[in-house]
């Protein structure tokens, strides 16, 4: 989905503050939601870390900018154990006596991928092309690189393609690549034209420059 | 009854926990496991890493063949720590490291992320102005270094080598891990040497 999370390149943001000797954790209700989280995925196998991303991207995109980090895996937790029924919502809003934050439904992906192996189809050097997509679902493609050409630097090993394993669908698995793109060929106006962003891309989002 | 007023993070949070755990899905066995793995998940396990790369030539050379297995050797592994890729900082070539779109890290040598890598801003301008961001962070490249922005987008996580500081030729392993900050790591900031 071209939701709020994809936030790479958009503009109107400020500056931000490092703080200094920062804690993990600023409440102890952010390590719960953390421990939560982190006890669903491994111990429990409720959801996998896809779901959980396409979760928190599904939240209002107004809410998605004004809450913490901590709210935020918050919110998506709370949606998939309720989405997938180990929790009621209705029990939950008792249980903290007011109504609990969820995100928005999921709009499903029908794309399983395209690559047809895990065998790379391209090679470091190779100049390859970002596809122009937009599925309503979940995916890793930014939108800033979308159209665009770069150069392949490495291939990473097979993983499975995420926007088919956040919708429970079977994800096969295919390799990613690190693909250089020239900030000139992303934002010609840029004055930082000279320099380079590398984008982690699943194989399904490319296809050869022409 | 209708309930119209918002959960506060601190009343949603405990009425998950308190459902999962009486509901039998999690036991406060599961919760003290994944307490464990946070434990294990610390940015002082990347500083050792990267000084042990400065100080032992055979160690760089298996971290950057390999810095999955090479952090491995030294006993960090774990979530989100699955595929790790170094990129080494050179003195013609900065590397700074972003998730535009989560906000993705390699845990076991970087911990949990800090607040200002997770923000909006720094998501969404770094890949943009690099050169400014790192500036408003205090670290002014030299218009002759090349400088490059990865963003996380997929299952590998990035380290950043970053350079060894001038002055700490004959300093212990100890010595330049305590010098070696998360940002630097992250590669918005430089190591330096206290004078």
């Amino acid at each position: 989905m071209d939701g709020i999370h994809d936030l790479g390149g958009m503009a109107g943001f400020g500056s931000f503050d490092v703080e200094d000797n920062e804690p993990t954790f600023h409440e102890p209700w952010e390590e719960t939601a953390f421990l939560t989280n982190i006890a669903s995925i491994a111990i429990l196998r409720a959801y996998n870390a896809d779901e959980y991303r396409h979760s928190i991207e599904r939240m209002p995109a107004d809410e998605y900018l004004s809450a913490r980090y901590y709210q935020r895996t918050l919110i998506g937790v709370t949606t998939l154990l309720i989405e997938k029924g180990l929790l009621d919502k209705a029990d939950l809003d008792r249980r903290a006596g007011a109504s609990v934050r969820v995100s928005q439904p999921a709009i499903a992906n029908t794309d399983d991928g395209r690559a047809q192996s895990t065998t790379p189809r391209f090679t470091v050097g190779d100049r390859v092309r970002v596809r122009k997509m937009h599925p309503p679902g979940h995916t890793r493609v930014p939108q800033y690189v979308r159209g665009h050409s770069g150069t392949v630097l490495h291939v990473a090993p097979p993983f499975k393609f995420p926007d088919a394993s956040a919708h429970a669908l079977p994800g096969r698995k295919e390799c990613t690549y690190h693909v250089a793109f020239e900030s000139r060929e992303l934002w010609p106006e840029s004055a930082e034209a000279e320099d380079t962003v590398v984008v982690d891309l699943w194989e399904s989002y490319l296809e050869e420059s022409p | 009854m209708s309930i119209s007023k918002t959960a506060s993070p601190a009343a949603q949070a405990a009425a998950v926990r308190s459902a999962m755990v009486e509901n039998g899905h999690l036991t406060e066995a599961a919760f003290d496991a994944a307490h464990a793995v946070e434990e294990s998940l610390n940015w002082h396990n990347g500083a050792k890493v990267v000084a042990r790369a400065w100080t032992d030539p055979d160690y760089k050379a298996r971290l950057m063949q390999d810095g999955t297995a090479a952090c491995a050797e030294l006993g960090f592994e774990g979530p989100e720590g699955e595929y790790i890729v170094v990129i080494e900082d050179t003195p013609e070539q900065k590397n700074a490291v972003v998730c535009t779109q989560c906000s993705c890290t390699a845990w076991p040598v970087l911990g949990l992320p800090p607040e200002w890598y997770k923000s909006p801003a720094y998501r969404a301008r770094v890949v943009r102005e690099p050169r400014k961001v790192l500036s408003e962070m205090g670290l002014d490249l030299a218009g002759d270094v090349a400088l490059r922005i990865w963003d996380t987008t997929a299952e590998t996580r990035y380290l950043v080598l970053p350079l060894r500081p001038p002055g700490t030729e004959d300093w212990s392993e100890d010595q330049l891990a305590a010098i070696v900050t998360r940002e630097s790591m992250i590669g918005v900031a430089l190591v330096k040497a206290p004078k």
